[in-house]
Protein backbone atom coordinates (compact mmCIF):
# COMPACT_ATOMS: atom_id res chain seq x y z
CA UNK A 1 0.00 0.00 0.00
CA UNK A 2 1.63 3.47 -0.74
CA UNK A 3 2.45 5.83 2.16
CA UNK A 4 -0.51 8.49 2.48
CA UNK A 5 0.13 11.77 0.09
CA UNK A 6 1.16 14.85 1.70
CA UNK A 7 -1.63 16.67 0.22
CA UNK A 8 -4.53 14.19 1.63
CA UNK A 9 -2.67 14.52 4.85
CA UNK A 10 -3.00 18.57 4.76
CA UNK A 11 -6.54 17.93 3.65
CA UNK A 12 -7.36 15.46 6.51
CA UNK A 13 -5.86 18.37 8.79
CA UNK A 14 -8.29 21.01 6.85
CA UNK A 15 -11.05 18.95 7.50
CA UNK A 16 -11.18 18.90 10.71
CA UNK A 17 -10.42 22.43 11.50
CA UNK A 18 -13.38 23.74 8.88
CA UNK A 19 -15.35 20.97 10.72
CA UNK A 20 -14.67 22.69 14.05
CA UNK A 21 -14.98 26.13 12.86
CA UNK A 22 -18.23 25.46 11.70
CA UNK A 23 -19.64 24.26 14.56
CA UNK A 24 -18.53 27.39 16.34
CA UNK A 25 -20.20 29.29 13.60
CA UNK A 26 -23.28 27.23 13.85
CA UNK A 27 -23.54 26.84 17.33
CA UNK A 28 -21.93 30.52 19.26
CA UNK A 29 -21.55 33.01 16.16
CA UNK A 30 -24.88 32.72 14.56
CA UNK A 31 -27.89 34.28 16.34
CA UNK A 32 -30.37 32.19 17.59
CA UNK A 33 -33.66 32.35 15.80
CA UNK A 34 -36.79 33.78 17.69
CA UNK A 35 -39.34 31.30 16.25
CA UNK A 36 -37.82 28.05 16.93
CA UNK A 37 -34.69 28.26 19.18
CA UNK A 38 -31.97 26.18 19.21
CA UNK A 39 -33.23 23.81 17.63
CA UNK A 40 -32.63 25.83 14.08
CA UNK A 41 -28.97 25.61 14.72
CA UNK A 42 -28.79 21.85 13.54
CA UNK A 43 -29.94 23.66 10.30
CA UNK A 44 -26.63 24.45 8.87
CA UNK A 45 -25.18 20.71 9.38
CA UNK A 46 -28.08 19.66 7.50
CA UNK A 47 -28.18 21.51 4.54
CA UNK A 48 -24.33 21.12 4.72
CA UNK A 49 -24.90 17.44 4.54
CA UNK A 50 -27.66 17.90 1.98
CA UNK A 51 -25.48 19.82 -0.27
CA UNK A 52 -22.67 17.37 0.10
CA UNK A 53 -25.05 14.36 -0.26
CA UNK A 54 -26.77 15.12 -3.43
CA UNK A 55 -23.78 16.56 -5.12
CA UNK A 56 -22.25 13.04 -4.94
CA UNK A 57 -25.00 11.71 -6.16
CA UNK A 58 -24.61 13.51 -9.26
CA UNK A 59 -21.28 12.89 -9.54
CA UNK A 60 -21.55 8.93 -9.06
CA UNK A 61 -24.13 9.18 -11.88
CA UNK A 62 -21.46 11.04 -14.08
CA UNK A 63 -18.90 8.11 -12.92
CA UNK A 64 -21.06 5.94 -14.07
CA UNK A 65 -21.25 7.38 -17.80
CA UNK A 66 -17.59 7.49 -17.44
CA UNK A 67 -16.86 4.11 -16.74
CA UNK A 68 -19.13 2.57 -19.32
CA UNK A 69 -17.52 4.59 -21.94
CA UNK A 70 -13.95 4.07 -21.17
CA UNK A 71 -14.35 0.70 -19.15
CA UNK A 72 -12.26 1.85 -16.47
CA UNK A 73 -12.16 0.65 -13.11
CA UNK A 74 -10.70 3.78 -11.71
CA UNK A 75 -14.35 5.21 -12.62
CA UNK A 76 -15.98 2.64 -10.33
CA UNK A 77 -13.64 2.85 -7.45
CA UNK A 78 -14.60 6.95 -7.78
CA UNK A 79 -18.57 5.74 -8.30
CA UNK A 80 -18.21 3.66 -4.94
CA UNK A 81 -16.32 6.19 -3.13
CA UNK A 82 -19.46 8.80 -3.71
CA UNK A 83 -22.07 6.87 -3.51
CA UNK A 84 -21.04 5.98 0.01
CA UNK A 85 -19.65 8.82 1.02
CA UNK A 86 -23.08 10.71 -0.25
CA UNK A 87 -25.24 8.03 1.85
CA UNK A 88 -23.80 8.25 5.12
CA UNK A 89 -24.06 11.90 4.73
CA UNK A 90 -27.75 11.92 3.45
CA UNK A 91 -28.20 9.85 6.39
CA UNK A 92 -27.53 13.07 8.40
CA UNK A 93 -29.50 14.99 6.57
CA UNK A 94 -32.43 12.73 7.34
CA UNK A 95 -31.86 12.51 10.55
CA UNK A 96 -30.94 16.47 11.54
CA UNK A 97 -34.25 17.07 9.52
CA UNK A 98 -36.65 15.08 11.48
CA UNK A 99 -34.86 15.95 14.85
CA UNK A 100 -35.47 19.54 13.74
CA UNK A 101 -38.95 18.72 12.58
CA UNK A 102 -40.22 17.58 15.79
CA UNK A 103 -40.08 20.63 17.62
CA UNK A 104 -40.81 22.98 14.42
CA UNK A 105 -43.74 20.82 13.28
CA UNK A 106 -44.51 18.84 16.11
CA UNK A 107 -44.19 15.46 14.51
CA UNK A 108 -40.63 13.29 13.68
CA UNK A 109 -41.78 12.45 10.42
CA UNK A 110 -44.48 13.34 7.40
CA UNK A 111 -44.93 12.26 4.24
CA UNK A 112 -44.44 15.74 2.86
CA UNK A 113 -43.00 16.01 -0.75
CA UNK A 114 -39.24 16.77 -0.11
CA UNK A 115 -39.36 13.75 2.57
CA UNK A 116 -40.81 11.62 0.70
CA UNK A 117 -37.99 12.03 -2.38
CA UNK A 118 -35.15 12.21 0.12
CA UNK A 119 -35.88 9.03 1.72
CA UNK A 120 -36.67 7.13 -1.22
CA UNK A 121 -32.61 8.51 -2.34
CA UNK A 122 -31.43 6.97 0.45
CA UNK A 123 -32.85 3.35 0.03
CA UNK A 124 -31.94 3.46 -3.49
CA UNK A 125 -28.53 4.28 -2.57
CA UNK A 126 -28.24 1.72 0.64
CA UNK A 127 -30.02 -1.09 -1.85
CA UNK A 128 -27.17 -0.19 -4.33
CA UNK A 129 -24.78 -1.71 -1.92
CA UNK A 130 -26.73 -4.55 -1.23
CA UNK A 131 -27.16 -5.40 -4.75
CA UNK A 132 -23.66 -4.60 -5.97
CA UNK A 133 -22.59 -7.05 -3.01
CA UNK A 134 -23.89 -10.22 -4.80
CA UNK A 135 -22.34 -10.09 -7.92
CA UNK A 136 -18.93 -11.48 -8.15
CA UNK A 137 -17.31 -10.73 -11.39
CA UNK A 138 -15.72 -7.36 -10.65
CA UNK A 139 -16.61 -6.42 -14.40
CA UNK A 140 -20.38 -7.25 -13.89
CA UNK A 141 -20.34 -5.51 -10.77
CA UNK A 142 -18.98 -2.13 -12.61
CA UNK A 143 -21.29 -2.33 -15.15
CA UNK A 144 -24.26 -2.50 -12.79
CA UNK A 145 -22.97 -0.11 -10.86
CA UNK A 146 -22.84 2.40 -13.44
CA UNK A 147 -26.15 2.01 -14.80
CA UNK A 148 -27.89 1.77 -11.42
CA UNK A 149 -25.52 5.22 -10.41
CA UNK A 150 -27.16 7.01 -13.53
CA UNK A 151 -30.60 6.18 -13.02
CA UNK A 152 -30.40 6.48 -9.23
CA UNK A 153 -28.39 9.63 -10.32
CA UNK A 154 -32.19 10.90 -11.14
CA UNK A 155 -33.75 11.27 -7.40
CA UNK A 156 -31.28 13.77 -6.48
CA UNK A 157 -32.27 16.71 -8.94
CA UNK A 158 -36.13 15.26 -8.36
CA UNK A 159 -35.03 15.72 -4.62
CA UNK A 160 -33.64 19.28 -4.86
CA UNK A 161 -36.45 20.22 -6.99
CA UNK A 162 -39.39 19.17 -5.56
CA UNK A 163 -40.05 21.78 -3.11
CA UNK A 164 -40.19 23.98 -5.82
CA UNK A 165 -42.57 22.34 -8.18
CA UNK A 166 -45.46 20.92 -5.03
CA UNK A 167 -46.89 22.45 -2.56
CA UNK A 168 -44.64 21.29 0.33
CA UNK A 169 -44.16 22.66 4.46
CA UNK A 170 -40.96 22.02 3.76
CA UNK A 171 -38.91 25.69 4.26
CA UNK A 172 -36.49 26.94 0.89
CA UNK A 173 -33.34 28.45 1.77
CA UNK A 174 -32.32 28.79 -1.76
CA UNK A 175 -34.16 30.40 -5.12
CA UNK A 176 -38.30 30.39 -5.02
CA UNK A 177 -41.44 28.15 -5.01
CA UNK A 178 -44.30 27.35 -2.96
CA UNK A 179 -43.02 26.17 0.61
CA UNK A 180 -42.18 28.58 3.76
CA UNK A 181 -38.89 30.87 2.40
CA UNK A 182 -36.44 30.60 5.97
CA UNK A 183 -35.34 34.45 6.41
CA UNK A 184 -31.65 34.42 7.08
CA UNK A 185 -29.46 37.34 9.09
CA UNK A 186 -25.99 38.27 8.17
CA UNK A 187 -24.70 36.29 10.96
CA UNK A 188 -26.80 33.12 10.01
CA UNK A 189 -25.67 33.69 6.30
CA UNK A 190 -22.30 33.57 7.75
CA UNK A 191 -22.32 30.08 8.95
CA UNK A 192 -24.61 28.55 6.24
CA UNK A 193 -22.16 29.69 3.43
CA UNK A 194 -18.72 28.20 5.63
CA UNK A 195 -21.20 25.00 6.92
CA UNK A 196 -21.26 24.57 3.05
CA UNK A 197 -17.80 24.99 2.43
CA UNK A 198 -16.79 22.95 5.12
CA UNK A 199 -18.66 19.91 4.13
CA UNK A 200 -17.48 20.09 0.70
CA UNK A 201 -13.49 19.85 2.04
CA UNK A 202 -14.88 16.77 4.56
CA UNK A 203 -16.61 15.44 1.49
CA UNK A 204 -13.26 15.67 -0.71
CA UNK A 205 -10.95 14.49 2.13
CA UNK A 206 -13.01 11.31 3.00
CA UNK A 207 -13.82 10.41 -0.91
CA UNK A 208 -9.70 10.19 -1.11
CA UNK A 209 -9.43 7.97 1.61
CA UNK A 210 -12.75 5.60 0.08
CA UNK A 211 -10.53 5.83 -2.94
CA UNK A 212 -7.74 4.89 -1.71
CA UNK A 213 -9.51 1.61 0.34
CA UNK A 214 -10.87 0.47 -3.09
CA UNK A 215 -7.69 0.23 -4.61
CA UNK A 216 -6.70 -1.62 -1.62
CA UNK A 217 -9.92 -3.93 -1.92
CA UNK A 218 -9.28 -4.61 -5.86
CA UNK A 219 -5.70 -5.44 -4.95
CA UNK A 220 -6.64 -8.56 -2.27
CA UNK A 221 -9.23 -9.47 -4.75
CA UNK A 222 -6.48 -9.63 -7.49
CA UNK A 223 -3.96 -11.33 -4.77
CA UNK A 224 -6.97 -13.96 -3.99
CA UNK A 225 -7.50 -14.69 -7.49
CA UNK A 226 -4.02 -15.50 -8.13
CA UNK A 227 -3.54 -17.56 -5.09
CA UNK A 228 -6.21 -19.62 -5.50
CA UNK A 229 -5.17 -20.45 -9.37
CA UNK B 1 -45.38 38.97 23.59
CA UNK B 2 -43.65 35.48 22.55
CA UNK B 3 -41.18 34.20 24.31
CA UNK B 4 -38.30 31.85 22.42
CA UNK B 5 -38.68 28.41 23.05
CA UNK B 6 -35.84 26.20 24.58
CA UNK B 7 -35.44 23.45 22.08
CA UNK B 8 -31.46 23.23 22.63
CA UNK B 9 -32.21 19.63 23.79
CA UNK B 10 -32.71 18.84 20.10
CA UNK B 11 -30.03 20.97 18.56
CA UNK B 12 -27.78 18.88 21.03
CA UNK B 13 -28.87 15.67 20.06
CA UNK B 14 -28.67 16.70 16.15
CA UNK B 15 -24.96 18.02 16.56
CA UNK B 16 -24.12 14.73 18.60
CA UNK B 17 -25.89 12.08 16.70
CA UNK B 18 -23.26 14.13 13.49
CA UNK B 19 -20.56 13.77 15.28
CA UNK B 20 -21.02 10.05 15.91
CA UNK B 21 -21.83 9.05 12.66
CA UNK B 22 -19.29 10.98 11.10
CA UNK B 23 -16.90 9.03 13.87
CA UNK B 24 -18.16 5.97 13.15
CA UNK B 25 -18.01 6.12 9.35
CA UNK B 26 -14.11 7.63 9.70
CA UNK B 27 -13.18 4.70 12.20
CA UNK B 28 -14.96 2.02 9.91
CA UNK B 29 -12.46 3.15 6.85
CA UNK B 30 -9.53 2.79 9.05
CA UNK B 31 -10.42 -0.43 10.56
CA UNK B 32 -11.91 -1.61 6.63
CA UNK B 33 -7.81 -0.34 5.48
CA UNK B 34 -5.88 -1.95 8.48
CA UNK B 35 -7.71 -5.10 7.62
CA UNK B 36 -7.27 -5.23 3.88
CA UNK B 37 -3.29 -3.91 4.28
CA UNK B 38 -3.33 -7.36 6.85
CA UNK B 39 -4.86 -9.51 4.17
CA UNK B 40 -2.80 -8.51 1.52
CA UNK B 41 0.20 -9.12 3.35
CA UNK B 42 -0.90 -12.29 4.13
CA UNK B 43 -2.30 -12.91 0.29
CA UNK B 44 1.91 -12.38 -1.11
CA UNK B 45 3.50 -14.07 1.29
CA UNK B 46 1.19 -17.15 -0.40
CA UNK B 47 1.91 -15.77 -3.72
CA UNK B 48 4.05 -18.25 -5.92
CA UNK B 49 5.29 -15.39 -8.01
CA UNK B 50 7.19 -14.12 -5.28
CA UNK B 51 9.75 -16.71 -5.07
CA UNK B 52 10.20 -16.48 -9.02
CA UNK B 53 8.29 -20.00 -8.71
CA UNK B 54 5.63 -20.84 -11.30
Amino acid sequence: MQTKPLMLKILDVASIIVLAISTYLALVFAPTEAVMGDVQRVFYFHIGTAWVGLVGFVLAAGTGIAYLVTKDMKWDRLEVAAVEVSTIFFFITIVLGSIWARPAWNTWWTWDPRLTTAAVTELIYIAFFMLRQGIEDPERRARFGAVYAILGGLSAPITFMVIRLFRTIHPIVVGSGEGEKLPLTSDMRVAFFFALFAFTVIFVDLMWHRIRLGSLEEKVEQLKLKVSM
Amino acid sequence: METTPDTSNYMIAGYIFSFIVMGFYVFSIYLRSTNLKRDAETLESMDPDKDGKK
